[in-house]
């Protein structure tokens, strides 16, 4: 109980800490928003199938560069003071949740846009939305752990980018696949396999997550 | 005498994969014809980067909970080999597929994951570059490795199973069990794989041991 007590006012300083500067946030929303213009300009109009690769990609670089501050926005010391006042598995616990949040905020800001301006017709429109926010929640389990380690190799974005970009392929190529399956409108029975191993990599991640960040977090 | 029966065993084992592996009876099959005696050489590099990766992420585990920079060795030597393998078993795949499949390299998902594998366990060969300090390289880099590893079975043996894929046993495609009726290819393919496991265990530990001499001779000139 106190774990989760833990976790829940961590992710509310986060959410204080980001209220105040609204920096980050701002500056990722914008780059959505641009992206989705800078694509729109490019292409014009586009087949359904790059439709939705288009998307994936947006998001997928909009989440890349919105976790990887998510260890450097603070500094050593406050890290310490974090280390001495609470356990390893609620900061990453916190860390993973937090960032879901801003991912569902922030797909659904890009899903918003990326379909208004770039009007393309969806079969399934709930389950393609369904699609949006589990993959949002994928990236942000996957993605808090890697720039957790990139963070401590220095932060450097190339590194960000060579670490996480071959573990978020195989979510990748499912999330494609499934949000291609809602764009058709085939039945729902056809995309549960996919969801159900979604749901299982998840899982793995956060549970790895949890085992692995004790022994990242020390110092 | 003791020590290196297995390596005598390895050596035994690779000369009757490669003696009976060209000599031996296989199924008369239209379009694979004989190069179906490749899966004697490209199964095995497979099996034996399998076995790599397994090590290295059992040593990893280890080194979190030793902190011996010797486990650290034997989790970095252990993917050095398992790449080479994994270049390996590509490189027969790509000259298989060219002559059954028409192409070196068809999209084919089990393909792609083992190329995309590839580049997760070289991505953490360039973050041990990245990270100087000993200890700190040694625990971030072992974290690194065991969150990879489940994505490795994903992407090579999970995903591929349920798409369309060309390999055998994949996307409703007959494994190779059912044209070797009589198990004579069995006979040679479980050998073949136990024969190259140990001689990528074998090269494993040479590597580990030049590197523990290196360690020790590094820390002793401190």
């Amino acid at each position: 109980m106190s774990l989760l007590k833990e976790v829940t006012s961590l992710i509310r300083k986060e959410i204080l800490l980001e209220w105040r500067f609204k920096y980050a946030i701002n500056g990722i929303l914008l780059y959505v928003v641009s992206t989705v213009f800078v694509c729109y300009q490019a292409f014009k109009s586009v087949d359904p199938t790059t439709w939705n690769a288009l998307f994936w990609i947006i998001l997928l670089f909009a989440s890349v560069n919105a976790i990887n501050k998510s260890f450097v926005q603070e500094s050593r010391s406050r890290q310490l003071y974090y280390y001495t006042i609470s356990s390893a598995k609620a900061v990453i616990l916190s860390k993973i949740g937090y960032n879901i949040l801003v991912m569902l905020l922030l797909s659904a800001i890009a899903y918003l846009v990326y379909s208004i301006i770039f009007r393309n017709p969806l079969g399934d429109p709930v389950l393609y939305f369904l699609v949006v926010i589990l993959g949002s929640m994928s990236f942000a389990s996957v993605f808090t752990m890697v720039s957790g380690i990139s963070a401590k190799a220095g932060n450097n974005s190339t590194l960000m980018a060579i670490l996480s970009f071959p573990i978020v392929i195989p979510l990748l190529l499912i999330l494609i696949k499934v949000s291609k399956n809602a764009m058709d409108g085939l039945d729902r029975s056809v995309s549960t396999d996919e969801l159900v191993v979604l749901l299982a990599i998840n899982i793995i991640t956060v549970a790895i997550s949890l085992l692995l960040f004790p022994y990242l977090w020390r110092d | 005498m003791k020590h290196y029966w297995w390596k005598i065993l390895a050596i035994l084992l690779l000369l009757y994969s490669i003696i009976m592996g060209i000599l031996g009876k296989v199924p008369a099959l239209p379009i694979v014809h004989e190069t179906i005696r490749n899966v004697y050489f490209h199964v095995p590099m497979w099996f034996a980067m399998f076995t790599l990766y397994l090590i290295s992420v059992i040593y990893s585990i280890k080194y979190l909970s030793s902190n011996d920079p010797k486990h650290d060795l034997v989790a970095v030597e252990s993917v050095n080999v398992g790449i080479v393998f994994c270049l390996l078993g590509l490189a027969t795949g790509m000259i298989w597929a060219n002559f059954t499949w028409g192409a070196p390299w068809p999209n084919d998902p089990k393909t792609n994951g083992s190329a995309i594998a590839t580049l997760m366990y070289l991505a953490y060969l360039v973050l041990r570059n990245a990270l100087e300090e000993e200890q700190k390289r040694g625990r971030i880099s072992a974290i690194y490795n065991i969150f990879a590893f489940p994505i490795m079975i994903v992407l090579m043996y999970i995903l591929p199973k349920n798409t369309d894929s060309l390999h055998p046993g994949a996307g409703g495609n007959s494994g190779f069990g059912d044209f070797d009726l009589d198990g004579s290819m069995k006979a040679v393919l479980y050998p073949a794989s136990l024969g190259w496991i140990l001689v990528g265990t074998w090269l494993m530990t040479l590597r580990f041991r030049i590197r523990k001499l290196e360690y020790q001779s590094h820390t002793a000139a401190d």
